[in-house]
């Protein structure tokens, strides 16, 4: 269809580094969205649906702006509750805009879209089933590094003594996996890196307050859609901690729905069925954490997310049970930064009044 | 002496108004008392807007209000559990979760529940037999109350449909012909439909019903607008559109806001089809006049369009 085949994929996070392999595949030219940023978001609330969720839009921005480069493939994945649907809508959307594109949409369960990426092969001269599934355990390998040192960087980054050492670190670490070509370059950047992060000097305080942070995927893992809300609360002297990942999505996609009854089992007696999508998932950790000792939980969704608003009637329940403050925070194109911060000053006073207290 | 009856309370909300008559027959038959909770009123959605987490949709905060009219009055409620009602479609995730949003909004609630979902073979049939053996112990008794409730259903709904087919041969072409498509638990709310419904026929518009088609006639039609769908229900909606393309002058779309699968499909809609259409998004601080004037003007420009054809 196109001479130069330039792919490009929407961004979350830092996850583009790791979706990279995968994305060769499809074409011959990467090119990468440039950062979100105000414009984004300006284009996709302009095209978009009013009442469509918040990622939706980010989504679409993020095409608009890769296709003003010089993209022309474009590739959507697929999954639970509205986000299997984003495909069809964009690509009308798109196509109304008057872009040329191909649009690839990957389905919405995990082992149909392995199978259509091995399918791959029948469509595109010189790939071999080796390096498909080469490219398939190195996007793995990276996006384990990815989380595994985001992780350490979460829970330290607020008690650095040297102000910006860890974000330092952390940057290099991405430009350096880029550059990674096999499962044994990813281990050592991991390795080495791992290393950096704890020769970084900290200090934690005695009563530390611990926080769990749950909600929906997209804005939990793409930090501009929630205000760098973990550097926020990091600045506070907060540890931050977050148990959804990229790869524990793909974990729990593989083990054939038994997830699904194991966070079940960890949100009884406030779920009896599963409420769609992640909010299973929320409820379930919120609980665990809960009973754990956590002090506070922080639940972050964009407007109108329908698994996550229901997931809220149970928290609310467990909230008032277990006396865990929760606070909840929906995102919109229309929050501003402001409310925001004002609102985590006040949860971070109540945490600290009610520590101290004990 | 008589053993008291068991009263179930069905709340007139969400799926009330697609399986409502199925439901009633099947309590009544089994020897039960049926209370059913009066049409939509203000009173009822202030106490569900009350009782909802304030970004769920307005369909569940009327539903919410109808469960608290009832809660008092009866020993059993039934909240279905409804995953997916076909093969490799799903509904939406709110009616998914409904029992747990009911189990945790009220304290001490009896609920009746009944899970459906035909991707883990757990179909209609076996759903009811399990459901009846919450309140009787014969199964004879159960098979025939769900044979007679499935019986009654389709006897209805083939009748409105008929009166529906009927309806489009005898229009006499002066006046539009519009199609309703929305959810039942939208067209048929007191609150919300009925008096837009009400409203349109005083015009002089000959109204037809999105809910109102066969299942075997429209099952794969949807695939000619959007091939991913996979809600089950919005599935139903663009197969109605698709049926009665051919017979209808305009669409009027009603959604319930914010409805999370509507706003994606209506915007698909919107961008495919080539008829004349207008989205009417309803919560609960409608102004009835505002309302009014754009279906009003929307129905003037069809009958003036169809004046000059």
């Amino acid at each position: 269809m196109f001479k130069t085949r330039k792919v490009t994929f929407p961004h979350m996070g830092n996850y583009f580094y790791a979706f990279k392999p995968i994305i060769s595949l499809l074409g011959d030219e990467i090119i990468m969205p440039p950062p979100i940023t105000k414009r984004t978001i300006e284009l996709g609330c302009k095209h978009s649906p009013e009442s469509a969720c918040i990622p939706f839009k980010y989504n679409l921005g993020n095409y608009i702006e890769a296709l003003d480069l010089g993209a022309n493939v474009l590739v959507q994945a697929g999954g639970g509750c509205r986000f299997g649907y984003y495909g069809e809508v964009q690509e009308e959307i798109l196509k109304k805009l008057g872009y040329e594109f191909q649009f690839i949409k990957l389905s919405n369960d995990y082992f149909s879209a392995i199978m259509e990426i091995l399918a791959l092969k029948r469509t595109r001269p010189g790939l071999t089933y080796l390096k498909i599934i080469k490219s398939l355990i190195l996007f793995y390998k990276r996006l384990r590094a990815i989380d595994k040192i985001e992780a350490i960087v979460r829970r330290n980054i607020g008690f650095e003594i040297n102000e910006g050492e860890f974000k330092g670190i952390h940057k290099r670490f991405l430009l350096d996996l880029d550059k990674t070509i096999s499962t044994k370059n990813v281990k050592e950047v991991e390795k080495e890196y791992k290393k950096r992060l704890e020769d970084v000097k900290i200090k934690k305080p005695e009563n530390l307050i611990r926080v769990a942070l749950i909600g929906e995927l997209y804005v939990l893992m793409e930090p501009f859609s929630n205000f760098y809300i973990e550097k926020e609360l990091a600045k506070k002297g907060i540890e931050v901690h977050r148990f959804v990942t990229v790869s524990s999505i793909l974990h729990d996609s593989f083990s054939f729905k038994t997830y699904i009854t194991k966070f079940l089992k960890q949100a009884r007696p406030y779920l009896k069925y599963h409420i769609g999508a992640h909010g299973t998932e929320s409820v379930g950790i919120a609980h665990k954490l809960i009973k754990q000792g956590f002090d506070g939980v922080i639940h972050i969704k964009p407007f109108g997310c329908m698994p996550e608003v229901n997931a809220m009637s149970a928290l609310h329940k467990m909230s008032k049970d277990y006396k865990t403050p929760i606070i909840y925070f929906s995102f919109d194109s229309q929050t501003s930064e402001t409310g925001i911060k004002t609102r985590i000053e006040a949860f971070y006073d109540m945490l600290q009044m009610k520590t101290n207290k004990k | 002496m008589e053993r008291k009856k068991i009263k179930v309370g069905l709340p007139k909300a969400l799926l009330y108004h697609k399986y409502g008559l199925f439901w009633e027959t099947f309590f009544k038959e089994l020897n039960c008392e049926v209370i059913i909770s009066p049409e939509t009123n203000q009173d009822i959605l202030s106490k569900g807007v009350n009782l909802a987490v304030d970004e769920s949709c307005l369909s569940l905060k009327i539903f919410l209000g109808h469960i608290d009219w009832l809660k008092d009055k009866v020993d059993y409620i039934l909240v279905p559990h409804i995953i997916s009602p076909h093969r490799k479609e799903q509904t939406c995730v709110k009616i998914m979760a409904l029992y747990d949003i009911v189990k945790n909004t009220f304290d001490d609630i009896n609920l009746l529940e009944y899970t459906l979902d035909a991707d883990t073979f757990k179909f209609n049939f076996f759903a009811y037999m399990k459901l009846g053996f919450r309140v009787t112990k014969n199964p004879f008794l159960i098979l025939r109350a769900y044979l007679r409730a499935k019986k009654t259903q389709n006897h209805h709904q083939e009748k409105l449909i008929k009166k529906q087919s009927e309806k489009i041969i005898n229009n006499n072409n002066n006046d539009p012909t519009i199609l309703i498509v929305s959810h039942p638990y939208t067209t048929y709310d007191g609150l919300l439909g009925k008096p837009i419904s009400k409203f349109l026929e005083a015009e002089g518009v000959n109204l037809l019903y999105s809910d109102l088609v066969l299942y075997g006639d429209t099952k794969n039609l949807y695939k000619n607008i959007s091939a991913d769908l996979y809600w089950s229900y919005n599935k139903e909606l663009l197969g109605a559109i698709e049926y009665y393309k051919d017979s209808i002058d305009g669409i009027i779309f009603l959604m319930t806001f914010p409805c999370g699968p509507d706003s994606l499909v209506i915007n698909l809609c919107q961008s495919k089809l080539k008829i004349p259409m207008t989205l009417i998004i309803l919560d609960e601080l409608q102004g009835e006049a505002g309302l009014k004037t754009r279906i009003e003007s929307f129905v003037d420009i069809l009958k003036i369009k169809k004046k000059h054809v």
